[in-house]
């Protein structure tokens, strides 16, 4: 009992604190709540209108204008330049300052964040089914966008190499080599990575080449090389990573750039780049977004962006950071840099990406197939 | 005693604003989204749902999320009750700061997490380069899923441990003393079944955050399919591929297992432990 | 492993007789395998970071730091911070009273739904709102049409982390207030007290050291969130990219000593945190302690 009277005094001692009445009787009159079914409906009307707050209208001031480039892992460096030069050029042009912000990731995982909103200017992928992806679930780019630029809207090409270990140890020089017993490959998952699924359909045309078209020997020669594989990491760069910082594997499979890049990179590691008989183009495509340019009033400036990647000073930049250049003049530049090789299409080998795509990498396709458990 | 001091509701106010207020807040941030999650999976036939959750590769990878999971809390059960033991019974230099350092897996983002037990665990890493001499192989197996989420389940156990092991009567243990019982007798009969309710909370709590684990796993597993792939990183690969309602899928099933694990770490805790609930 | 040579034995008074403790060698390799599992869980990992951030020297390490990107990133996840620790704190006092200091049917089922973003994966916290508020999602659509930009953008960002660290400051306050029942606010009441008068003079400064605790759990949360961030958040650079996001992007760019310092500002912000948590803490275990003692004096009265 006496422990009750005690309360009440520290209560009353509380209460008589020195600031102000903490809390105003108006507010408490204002909210005499008692029923939290009353509350609850208050509070939603309250909630709802202020849901989320509008940001700034799209900008179509003259002065200034911005651009989003959605774009795969290994453009970082490349865009960073061509961003610059462009801003420039555009500047020279048209007296506006255009800035482009950049957002990298893999490139399906990027096209997916188009589709549900991430509101891309231009997309520039590693590949043009992911396109085709955007063109189809979102209607956000028109369908016939690979006819709107040259080169199927490829402003420069790679390829797919081996990259070894200094002094080539294991003796790689083929795809052949890859299937031997004790080497071990490196490759990203093609599931989740464009350059994966380069990889992937350059060994499997190697095979049909070999093979004189059979498709069987083609699945058995993929199975093998993915046996050898011990790692297979979600996009191109944690490969690189994997492989070069953390020094597993033999063999890299790689994009001819990255290879590159890597070679300089990490120059001291002792990488080596081994180019197979036969290869595939890579041909990572770009496009505007129509939906979102029509919405930012940005369509000029987009299209003049990607159209820029086709001119000398962007083919010559692209060389500069190893992509392959379509233009003849930039590609004399940077001959030494890209030796010749067999390379082949996917649209020759395999019918086009849509084909590619469905019989070998959706589920339920020939690399799941392949990833079976008891192989 | 509960019962000594039930409330009924009438005698304080705000019963109906706070309640309102947070079942509101709780439907608007919690629930709402959990529903356009649930109808994003029921769009699907009964036949694709049942067909996605069952491919062999989402079976893999509950198999390892599951396997990791249990054993990670595991290793966190039982080093967790050593290393609360130990702090509260024992003193030695530097003990405040080794009781800071638990709550580290709380406070250090799961990707630098991550990135650094991968660096240590590679072949080329400070612990990786004796281990793979010794042959065992721990980054990209799935050993290094197992590390990882131990590392995240870590202060589960001794956070839910320490506070009732602080208030265990110490009369309790005097009175088995002069009972004749010998010291291991008094642990493990005595103190040892005062800690299990708290313990097995702890091991819960772990397991249910390793389960749903990904940022700090994701680097250090390997990614590969049917070996070392768990099961939020099939949810992404399903986004990355176009296939939402897939993804979907999966999260209603990860969902149901958390929320019944969750559901007996509550009745355990309303049954067993008044005092220590909460201690996340 | 020089501490267990130090080892002091117990402490007086905590477990004076032998018969209330274990041998010494029982004591020694129990202190022995807990540094040893500390170490290498914990403090090994910790070094790592700091190591591998100043492998490339000072300047390297300050360069990293105050790149334009790295300071957006900062400001952003700053920012998340400070938006979505308020909101979930008053959340949490709402549902510790509602919860705590009545009965009701139902109530261990709204417990476990405020416990529940603490066991979903973060990777689905994120797809929830790409689900809602994405192109394709239910209120996706009517946003895109008045202009609001939810995910990809900062709000997304925001509501991600608001549903993972949703339980923090509720389930740290619910068992502390339920310990301390209602006496005192009912005597605050019979005094003539109102509501508001009675929970800020009365009901705060008893959970005030359980708050702060729950605060900064949910605050360490707010900053370190990687999963469900990465999925809503578009990874536009200088935008949209968090501190963990760009720890990501600086590691995906071959950038070793760059990543590793901007995570070891992060693991410098973990322990800031945890330096704060230890001293809070104590103080609020101290108040539980006490609120429990007072119960169990009652109850026998």
């Amino acid at each position: 009992m006496s422990r009750r009277f005690l309360n009440v005094r520290i209560i009353t001692h509380k209460l008589a604190g020195p600031r102000g009445s903490g809390a105003s009787p108006m507010l408490e009159r204002l909210l005499p709540l008692s029923d939290p079914v009353v509350t609850s409906a208050l509070i939603l009307l309250l909630a709802f209108p202020a849901g989320g707050q509008p940001e700034a209208a799209p900008r179509v001031q003259p002065q200034e204008v911005t651009l989003l480039n959605v774009s795969y892992d290994p453009t970082r460096e490349f865009y960073v330049e061509i961003n610059a030069a462009f801003a420039r050029h555009w500047k020279q042009r048209t007296g506006q300052t255009v800035s482009v912000r950049q957002s990298h990731g893999g490139s399906g995982k990027q096209a997916r964040s188009v589709i549900d909103g991430l509101e891309a200017d231009v997309v520039t992928l590693a590949l043009a089914y992911d396109i085709d992806a955007i063109a189809e679930q979102s209607g956000l780019i028109a369908r016939d966008w690979q006819n709107r630029l040259p080169h199927h809207s490829a402003p420069y090409t790679s390829t797919i190499v081996f990259l070894v270990r200094r002094g080539n140890p294991k003796g790689i020089k083929d795809w052949e080599d890859l299937l031997r017993p004790g080497v071990s490959v490196i490759t990203p998952n093609p599931k989740t990575s464009g350059g994966a699924r380069w990889n992937y359909l350059a060994a499997w045309g190697y095979a049909l080449r070999r093979y004189g078209g059979d498709e069987n020997r083609a699945e058995e020669l993929v199975r093998a090389l993915f046996r050898n594989v011990p790692v297979l990491d979600s996009g191109a760069r944690g490969s690189m990573t994997t492989f070069a910082q953390r020094e597993v594997g033999d063999v890299l499979l790689s994009w001819e750039n990255e290879a590159l890049l890597a070679v300089r990179e990490f120059g001291k590691a002792g990488l080596e780049i081994v180019l197979p008989s036969v290869s595939i183009l890579a041909e990572p495509p770009v496009a505007v977004v129509d939906k979102v340019v029509a919405a930012h009033g940005t369509r000029s400036v987009a299209e003049a962006y990607l159209e820029f990647l086709y001119s000398p000073e962007g083919q010559d930049l692209a060389g500069k950071h190893f992509y392959r250049p379509r233009d003849e003049a930039a590609a004399r530049r940077y001959q030494d840099q890209f030796p010749q090789l067999t390379l082949f299409t996917v649209d020759e080998m395999f019918g086009g990406w849509a084909e590619a795509q469905r019989k070998h990498f959706d589920d339920g396709g020939v690399f799941d197939r392949i990833y079976q458990p008891g192989r | 005693m509960r019962n000594t001091w039930t409330r009924r509701r009438g005698v304080l106010p705000g019963f109906g604003l706070t309640l309102g207020y947070a079942s509101c807040y709780l439907a608007l941030v919690v629930l709402v989204p959990l529903a356009a999650l649930a109808a994003k999976a029921t769009s699907m036939t009964w036949e694709r749902f049942w067909t996605t959750v069952t491919e062999p590769r989402v079976v893999a990878s509950y198999r390892l999320s599951l396997g990791a999971s249990l054993a990670a809390a595991l290793i966190n059960a039982v080093f967790g009750l050593i290393t609360a033991w130990v702090l509260v019974r024992y003193r030695f230099p530097g003990r405040r700061l080794i009781d800071a350092l638990v709550d580290l897996p709380f406070a250090l983002p799961t990707a630098v997490a991550g990135i650094a037990l991968t660096s240590l665990y590679a072949g080329n890493g400070w612990f990786g380069r004796y281990l793979e001499a010794c042959g065992v192989k721990v980054a990209f197996a799935p050993l290094g899923v197992m590390v990882a989420l131990t590392f995240i389940g870590l202060p589960f156990v001794v956070r839910t441990v320490q506070p009732i092991l602080e208030d265990l009567d110490p009369e309790i243990e005097q009175a088995a003393a002069s009972l004749g019982a010998t010291r291991r007798q008094a642990v493990v009969r005595v103190i040892l079944p005062e800690l299990w309710p708290a313990l097995l909370t702890g091991f819960a709590l772990a397991f249910a955050r390793a389960l749903g684990e990904y940022g700090s796993v994701v680097f250090i597993s390997g990614n590969m399919p049917m070996r070392t792939e768990i099961t939020p990183l099939l949810i992404v690969v399903k986004l990355e591929q176009y296939d939402t309602a897939g993804a979907a899928a999966i999260a209603v099933v990860m969902l149901a297992a958390s929320f019944a694990l969750l559901l007996a770490i509550n009745v355990v805790q309303w049954r067993c432990l008044p005092a220590a609930r909460g201690r996340v | 492993m020089s501490a267990i040579g130090a080892i002091s034995g117990v402490q007086p008074g905590v477990a004076g007789s032998a018969a209330l403790t274990e041998p010494r060698w029982v004591r020694a390799s129990a202190i022995a395998v807990m540094l040893l599992f500390i170490g290498c869980f914990l403090v090994v990992p910790l070094a790592a970071v700091f190591v591998q951030a100043l492998e490339r020297g000072l300047g390297a390490y300050a360069a990293a730091l105050v790149e334009p990107d790295a300071l957006a990133a900062i400001r952003l996840t700053l920012l998340t911070a400070a938006i979505t620790v308020p909101l979930n704190l008053v959340f949490g006092v709402a549902a510790a009273w509602g919860i705590a200091k009545f009965d009701f049917p139902g109530k261990s089922v709204l417990i476990t739904l405020i416990d529940l973003p603490f066991a979903v994966s973060p990777v689905i916290s994120g797809l929830l709102y790409v689900l809602l508020f994405g192109l394709h999602g239910w209120l996706g659509p009517w946003a895109a049409e008045h202009g609001i930009r939810i995910i990809f953008a900062v709000p997304g960002i925001v509501l991600a982390t608001l549903f993972v660290t949703f339980p923090f400051v509720a389930r740290e306050l619910i068992p502390l207030m339920e310990a301390q029942g209602t006496d005192e606010e009912q005597a605050a009441l019979a005094l003539g007290a109102g509501g508001w008068q009675t929970f800020f003079r009365v009901t705060l400064p008893n959970i005030k050291w359980g708050l702060l605790y729950g605060v900064i759990l949910c605050d360490a949360r707010a900053m370190g969130e990687f999963g469900a961030v990465s999925v809503v958040s578009g990874h536009i650079r200088g935008q949209t990219n968090t501190m963990p996001l760009h720890v990501e992007i600086l590691y995906n760019e071959y950038n070793f000593g760059a990543a590793f310092a901007v995570a070891s500002l992060l693991a410098m912000l973990a322990l800031v945190t945890l330096g704060l948590k230890a001293v809070v803490e104590v103080r609020s275990r101290r108040q539980l302690a006490e609120a429990l003692r007072q119960r169990g004096r009652e109850g026998e009265a």
